[in-house]
C-alpha cells in the first residue's frame, strides 16, 4: 500500500528528523536515562532494543514531550520537543491501547485526527486511509472495545499516524498480539518505512528488531550500550566467532567446573561457549567426555542480538 | 459520544432527576399552602352560646380540622363524642397532635383579666414532639376569641373596670351599656351563623389579608423543586461527566491527546463547554417535564430560564471539573462527589427550603451553588421578577464557575508532564 506522508517544508528536508543529545532523566534517585544520544535519518527505522525497565518508554516519552528531561536536548527537524512544530511532525504509538472503548474505529480516528488539527475533507481522507492501512475498513463501525487484541493494536497504531507524521515512534506495538496479527503489523510498518517515514521502534523481541530495523540501539539501565546494524553489533561483539551450546547429563558440580575451565557460561543448564573456529568443538567435547560428562545435545550457531546483549550486560534480553 | 453509547448512564442522567423531582412535586407541589391542616380534638363541656361561638370561630379557620368524635367506619353509627379523658388518650395514641377542652363554666367567665386562678381555663393538650401545632392552635384560639366573643369581652372588661373603680355607672348608663351589648351579641351571633366577618377581619381591629406573590400560581412549590432537585442532579451529572478525564488518564488516552496540538487548557475548556451543554440539556428536560406534567409556567419565563439555566450549568460543570482534577481514581471521585453534593444540597436548599432552616445554616447555604441557583429560579418562576433582578445570582454563579475552573486547571498540571 502506498503511504503518503505530510509534505513538510524545505527546512525539514535539510535537518535530521530526530536528534537526541546527552539526554538525562531522573525520577528521584532513579536515573531512567543517562546521557542518551541518538539520531535518526529520513526513511530509517531505528530499533531500540532492551529489557523491561531499560528506559525505552521514558526515552520515547521524552521525545514526544510527555517527560521533561533534566539535561540534554531533543530536536525534531530542528524544533525542540513539545513545540507545536515538533508535535506536528511526530506520531506516537504508545504501548498502552490508548483508545476510546465506546467509540467505533472510525470515530476514534476522527477524534484523534481532530486533536492533530485535521478537519473537513482532509480529516475524512486521512481516516479512510488509516482504516485501509490498518486493514480495518470493514470494521470501521465496530466499537473499539469489541475488537480483537490484534485489531486494537492496529487501530492504536492508526490513531498514532492519522496526521501522517514524518517521524513515528512505536513503543512495543506488538505486545500481546498473536503471530498472524503481528505479521500484519509488520507489513504496516514496512509500508510506512517505504513511504519515507523515520521510525523508532522499541521492542524486547530480537527477531522483530532484526526484521524491521535498519539500525539497532541497545539500551540497558538508561544507557545506550551499543548502536549499529544487526551485523555490525554481532561483529563488534563476537567478530567471526560462533557459539556452541551443549547440554549434558551429569553432576552439575562437574559441569560448572568444566564450563569455567573453558571460559564459557552456564545458562539455564546449557553450556555456552564462544569459539573462533569450528574445529574447536572437538577439543571441547573430548574434554567433556574425559570429565565424565555425558553429552545430550550440541548446537553451533552464529551469535544474534540476544547474544550481543548477554555479552554486553551479562543478562538475558527477555526477563 | 461515550455517554450516548452507555445507555444505562444516559438513562440515569435524565430519568433519575425527573423521577426524584416528580416524587417531591407530588408530595409538596399539589398543596396551595406550604402548611398542612392540623387536626384538633374538641371537647365542649360548657355547651354555652359562648363556647359554641368559639367553636364555630375555630371551625372556620382554614388551617384547622375540628373533630368532636372519633371517625367511624359506619357513618350511620357514629361513635360517641370525645370526653376530656378520651381526647387525652387519643393525643397520647397519636390520633391528633392537639386536643382543646372547654371546661364547665367557661361561658360564665370567658375572660380572665384579673388573673384569677379559680376561673375555668381552656385546656390545650398536645404532643410535645410537635412544636408547631400547639402554637398555631393557641394563636388561632386567641384570634377566634377576639372575633367571636367581642361582646363577652366588652362586658367582662366593663365589670372589671367597675369593680376596680368603685362602680360609678349610673343605672341609666348600665341600662344603655346592656342594650348596646345585647345588640352587639345579636349581631355577633348573626355573623357567626352566616360565617361572615369571622377570620376575615371582622374583629376588634379590622384586617384585610391579600396575597401579593403567587396568588395566580396553581402549584407554588413546583418551580422550587424543579430548581432544587435539578441543581442537585446537575452536580452529580457534571461530576460524573468530568470523570472521563480520569478514564483518559488511566487508559493513556490523555497522554496521547497531550502529545498532539491540544494543550491541557484547550482540553479542559472543551470538556467544560461540553459538560455545560450537557447540564443545561438535563435542566431543560426536567423543566419541560415540569411544564408538561405539573403545569409549571415555563414558556412565559424563557429569558429568565435561559439565563439562570446556562449560568447554573456553567458553574456546576466547573465544579465537576475541579472534583475530577482533585481525584486520582473514579472511586475517589464517586465518594467525594457524593459527600460534597449531598452536603451542598442539604444546606443549599435543594431538599428543603432554606427559609425553614436556622439563620446560621441559611448563611452557610450561601456558600453553595444550589442556594444561588434556587434563589435565581425562584425569582424567575415564583416572584415573576424581571431578568435584570437576576444579576446577583448570575454574577455569583459565573464567577464561581470561573474560579472553580481556574483551580481545576491549576490542579490538572500534574498530568501535563512527568
Amino acid at each position: 500500500m502506498n503511504v503518503q506522508l505530510s509534505p513538510g517544508d524545505s527546512a525539514q528536508a535539510a535537518t535530521l528528523p530526530l536528534e537526541i543529545d546527552s539526554l538525562v532523566k531522573r525520577f528521584g534517585t532513579l536515573t531512567a536515562l543517562e546521557a542518551v544520544s541518538l539520531s535518526l535519518s529520513a526513511g530509517e527505522c531505528l530499533g531500540l532494543l532492551g529489557p523491561n525497565g531499560a528506559g525505552k518508554s521514558t526515552l520515547i516519552r521524552s521525545i514526544v514531550g510527555r517527560v521533561l528531561p533534566d539535561e540534554g536536548r531533543v530536536a525534531v527537524f530542528g524544533a525542540a520537543a513539545s513545540t507545536p512544530e515538533a508535535r506536528a511532525a511526530l506520531g506516537w504509538v504508545p504501548q498502552e491501547l490508548a483508545l476510546y472503548p465506546r467509540l467505533s474505529c472510525k470515530e476514534n480516528l476522527t477524534a484523534f485526527g481532530r486533536y492533530h488539527g485535521l478537519s473537513g475533507v482532509g480529516l475524512a481522507e486521512s481516516v479512510a486511509w488509516c482504516l485501509e492501512w490498518a486493514a480495518l475498513t470493514d470494521r470501521a463501525g465496530d466499537l473499539a472495545r469489541d475488537l480483537s487484541g490484534g485489531m486494537k493494536r492496529r487501530l492504536n497504531m492508526a490513531a498514532g499516524i492519522i496526521h501522517r507524521p514524518r517521524v513515528v515512534l512505536m513503543d512495543e506495538p506488538t505486545v500481546g498480539v498473536d503471530p498472524q496479527s503481528r505479521n500484519r503489523i509488520f507489513e504496516m510498518i514496512e509500508a510506512l518505512r517505504g513511504s519515507g517515514a523515520a521510525i523508532i521502534y522499541t521492542t524486547h523481541y530480537m527477531e522483530e528488531a532484526e526484521r524491521l530495523c535498519d539500525r539497532i540501539a541497545i539500551i540497558d539501565h538508561g544507557r545506550i550500550i551499543a548502536q549499529g546494524s544487526s551485523e555490525e553489533l554481532v561483529l563488534a561483539a563476537f567478530a567471526h566467532r560462533s557459539q556452541v551450546l551443549a547440554r549434558f547429563d551429569g553432576a552439575s558440580g562437574d559441569l560448572s567446573a568444566w564450563v569455567e575451565r573453558h571460559h564459557g557460561q552456564l545458562v539455564e543448564g546449557v553450556a555456552e561457549f564462544t569459539i573462533e573456529r569450528s574445529n574447536q568443538i572437538a577439543a571441547l567435547l573430548d574434554d567433556a567426555a574425559q570429565a565424565g560428562l555425558e553429552l545430550v545435545d550440541v548446537t553451533l550457531r552464529r551469535p544474534n542480538l540476544e547474544s550481543v546483549f548477554l555479552h554486553l550486560t551479562g543478562r538475558e534480553l527477555r526477563d | 459520544m461515550s455517554l450516548r453509547r452507555d445507555r444505562a448512564a444516559l438513562a440515569l442522567s435524565f430519568a433519575l432527576p425527573i423521577a426524584f423531582f416528580s416524587i417531591f412535586a407530588a408530595i409538596f407541589g399539589g398543596q396551595h399552602n406550604s402548611t398542612s391542616k392540623i387536626n384538633v380534638l374538641l371537647v365542649d363541656e360548657d355547651r354555652s352560646s359562648t363556647s359554641q361561638n368559639l367553636a364555630r370561630g375555630l371551625q372556620r379557620e382554614g388551617s384547622l380540622v375540628l373533630l368532636t368524635r372519633p371517625a367511624s367506619k359506619d357513618k350511620s353509627a357514629p361513635l360517641p363524642e370525645y370526653t376530656a379523658a378520651t381526647a387525652e388518650a387519643a393525643v397520647k395514641a397519636g390520633d391528633a397532635p392537639v386536643a382543646l377542652i372547654i371546661p364547665h363554666g367557661f361561658g360564665e367567665h370567658p375572660f380572665n383579666f384579673g388573673g384569677d386562678t379559680n376561673l375555668p381555663t381552656l385546656q390545650l393538650l398536645n404532643d410535645s414532639s410537635d412544636i408547631i401545632a400547639p402554637q398555631m392552635v393557641a394563636g388561632l384560639l386567641q384570634e377566634a376569641a377576639m372575633t367571636t366573643m367581642g361582646p363577652a369581652m366588652a362586658e367582662a372588661g366593663m365589670k372589671q373596670f367597675e369593680e376596680y373603680n368603685g362602680g360609678f355607672y349610673t343605672p341609666a348608663q348600665r341600662k344603655q351599656i346592656e342594650s348596646s351589648l345585647n345588640q352587639w351579641r345579636q349581631h355577633q351571633n348573626d355573623e357567626t351563623a352566616s360565617g361572615t366577618g369571622v377570620g376575615t377581619g371582622g374583629g376588634l381591629i379590622a384586617v384585610h389579608s391579600r396575597s401579593v406573590v403567587g396568588q395566580s400560581k396553581k402549584n407554588p412549590m413546583i418551580s422550587f423543586y424543579a430548581a432544587g432537585i435539578g441543581v442537585m442532579f446537575l452536580l452529580f451529572t457534571a461530576s460524573g461527566a468530568a470523570g472521563a478525564l480520569l478514564d483518559e488518564a488511566d487508559s493513556g488516552t490523555l497522554d496521547r491527546i497531550l502529545s498532539s496540538r491540544v494543550t491541557m487548557t484547550t482540553l479542559l475548556a472543551g470538556k467544560l463547554t461540553y459538560n455545560t451543554l450537557l447540564a443545561f440539556t438535563q435542566l431543560t428536560v426536567m423543566f419541560l417535564w415540569a411544564w408538561a406534567v405539573f403545569k409549571l409556567d415555563l414558556f412565559t419565563h424563557i429569558p429568565g430560564f435561559l439565563i439562570m439555566g446556562l449560568s447554573t450549568a456553567f458553574a456546576v460543570a466547573a465544579f465537576g471539573m475541579l472534583l475530577a482534577s482533585l481525584c486520582h481514581t473514579r472511586a475517589q471521585l464517586g465518594s467525594l462527589s457524593t459527600i460534597l453534593i449531598l452536603i451542598m444540597s442539604s444546606i443549599g436548599g435543594s431538599m428543603f427550603p432554606r427559609y425553614f432552616m436556622p439563620e446560621a445554616i441559611q448563611k452557610a447555604g450561601l456558600f453553595t451553588l444550589n442556594a444561588w441557583a434556587i434563589d435565581g429560579f425562584t425569582k424567575v418562576f415564583w416572584r415573576d421578577l424581571p431578568v435584570r433582578e437576576l444579576w446577583p445570582q448570575v454574577c455569583v454563579l459565573l464567577a464561581a464557575g470561573v474560579v472553580l475552573f481556574a483551580i481545576a486547571r491549576r490542579v490538572a498540571r500534574r498530568w501535563e508532564f512527568s
